[in-house]
């Protein structure tokens, strides 16, 4: 089923690149654009340690492996599952109906809706802000931290697909909703960029109790560079990510079902 | 005279329409004002004075920032009339007894009436019941209302270009991508222009976009009491955006009676 719903999703997106295709020099523009969006935010951490060595105790190539592996966290579950949250749009416009006919998942029509290489743009900083500061880290490489590094990436990619899916899900409830739930999906984005103790001890335990950001790449990044936990957490809380994420992802399941089984079309 | 307050009315009660979308963007806004705050509250502990601000004064710049997201329409973009232009709608607009411009201008202005109420406030309050921010005395509101009148027309003026250049642009994802970065940028929503080092800060403090968040900011928090060089400042910014559009507004109905038919 898993392998079906894959094959699927990569048929679709690949028929969405092709149309995208069709007009390469726009492709190119978009891809660069859509970079230089998602550099502003690198922008301003530079601009940061220009004036400072370090930021809430962390050091510019801390902060850019933080930045890094948000990033690419973010920007590949934006990338696979951003356009999830077109799903107010398809209800307004009568469209979710036409998805429903089909013989695909409406969240897979949804998540590949034009898909193209423009999307790729934002990965490009991410990653390579992630690779440039790996070198730069006062670390000692241990396996269980190397090991860590990819982890923490996929679980990041697992924890924000889940979120936005659970996000687009809240449309169903209210259709105009859209821009709230920015503040869980581009607000997480934005905070998982930087020390999440600079936000104090009462948010921490809020991204970890309530809004489960800080196993994005918070607690196995305090492994990775050797720091102490603020909350003083238990060692296994550096591994959890994947637990986390799965449990999202069933909560992510579960609404995305209920919501669709009690959709109502508005018949337009 | 009395046809654009019309627009500018009808404008304000189109928007005022979808409330709950204003309420949930609103709610987004407060929640990236917090985020905003927790960084610039980092930096000014590292470095106290930075810029001539202190902690407060950064703290009052987020959640500020947030609040004039809508009312100047930060994220860059253009207007409704995009879609007309490539729709060729703009035709029928072209033929109105109207000023194609000044028709705009009043229905921008409309919805950013309805911004500051529903989009203004909310950061503010937002940020007041967590943090002590810095409140400005009377007189520095009417000053600040009037910076951001100004600020309005600025970024009305960016938009209008923005959204003319699609006569000529097919595709306009690429131009509003760039006035999006650019807007984010350099108006200080990222991060104040007053940390901005050397001649970065130079230039962006002397380009358009530095109107529209940084200097009603800097009038709001008392940094800037030269209120006629500030005014004369985004004025003189707002004239030479609305020539090049009104400029540009002639061109563009030359190419329309061209390709129009």
């Amino acid at each position: 089923m898993v392998a079906e719903s894959v094959r699927m999703y990569v048929v679709l997106a690949g028929t969405w690149m092709r149309a995208a295709a069709q007009y390469p020099a726009s492709m190119v523009m978009l891809v660069v654009t859509q970079a230089a969006v998602t550099s502003l935010d690198l922008a301003a951490i530079l601009i940061i340690f220009v004036h400072t060595p370090r930021l809430g105790g962390f050091s510019l190539p801390e902060v850019m492996f933080l930045y890094g592996t948000a990033g690419v966290s973010f920007s590949v579950a934006d990338i696979l599952l951003g356009t999830a949250e077109r799903l107010g749009e398809h209800i307004r416009q009568g469209t979710l109906d036409a998805l429903l006919v089909r013989p695909v998942s409406p969240l897979l029509q949804i998540a590949t809706e034009d898909f193209s290489p423009r999307r790729i743009g934002k990965l490009v900083p991410t990653g390579a802000v992630l690779v440039l500061s790996l070198p730069r880290l006062d670390v000692h490489w241990t396996p269980d931290r190397i090991a860590l590094v990819p982890l923490m990436v996929a679980g990041g990619i697992w924890i924000f697909s889940a979120l936005w899916v659970l996000s687009a899900t809240w449309q169903f409830a209210v259709v105009d909703g859209k821009q709230a739930t920015n503040s869980v999906t581009y607000g997480g984005g934005y905070l998982t960029q930087y020390p999440l103790s600079i936000f104090g001890r009462d948010a921490l335990r809020a991204l970890t109790w309530v809004l489960p950001l800080a196993f994005v790449n918070w607690e196995p990044a305090l492994r990775v560079l050797d720091r102490p936990d603020p909350l003083g957490l238990p060692v296994f809380f550096h591994f959890a990510s994947p637990l986390v994420a799965a449990v999202l992802s069933l909560l992510a399941a579960l609404a995305w079902r209920t919501g669709l089984r009690r959709y109502r079309s508005t018949g337009s | 005279m009395r046809l654009y307050a019309w627009i500018a009315a009808y404008a304000f009660r189109r928007y005022s329409t979808y409330r709950v979308a204003a309420l949930s963007a609103t709610l987004t806004n407060t929640v990236f004002g917090f985020l905003r705050a927790g960084v610039l509250i980092a930096l000014w502990h590292a470095r106290p004075s930075l810029g001539g601000y202190d902690v407060a004064d950064a703290v009052t710049f987020s959640f500020l920032t947030q609040a004039l997201i809508e009312p100047v329409r930060v994220f860059g973009g253009s207007l409704d009339l995009t879609e007309r232009i490539r729709t060729g709608d703009v035709s029928i607009d072209l033929h109105r007894p109207a000023d194609l411009q000044g028709w705009w201008l009043a229905d921008d202005l409309g919805r950013a009436a309805f911004a500051v109420i529903s989009r203004g406030a909310p950061p503010m309050i937002g940020g007041a019941l967590v943090f002590s921010l810095r409140w400005p005395s009377p007189a520095t509101w009417a000053a600040f209302a009037g910076a951001v009148l100004l600020a309005m027309l600025v970024s009305f003026g960016l938009r209008y270009l923005v959204s003319l250049a699609v006569f000529w642009l097919h595709d306009d994802r690429g131009i509003h991508a760039i006035s999006l970065v650019t807007t984010m940028f350099l108006s200080g929503m990222i991060i104040p222009l007053v940390v901005f080092p050397g001649w970065l800060g130079t230039l962006a403090h002397a380009l358009p976009w530095a109107a529209l968040i940084q200097l009603p900011a800097d009038v709001f928090l008392g940094k800037r009491t030269d209120l006629l060089t500030v005014y004369a400042f985004q004025t003189a910014w707002a004239a030479a955006l609305f020539t090049a559009g009104r400029l540009l507004t002639m061109a563009a109905r030359r190419r329309l009676v061209i390709n129009g038919g």
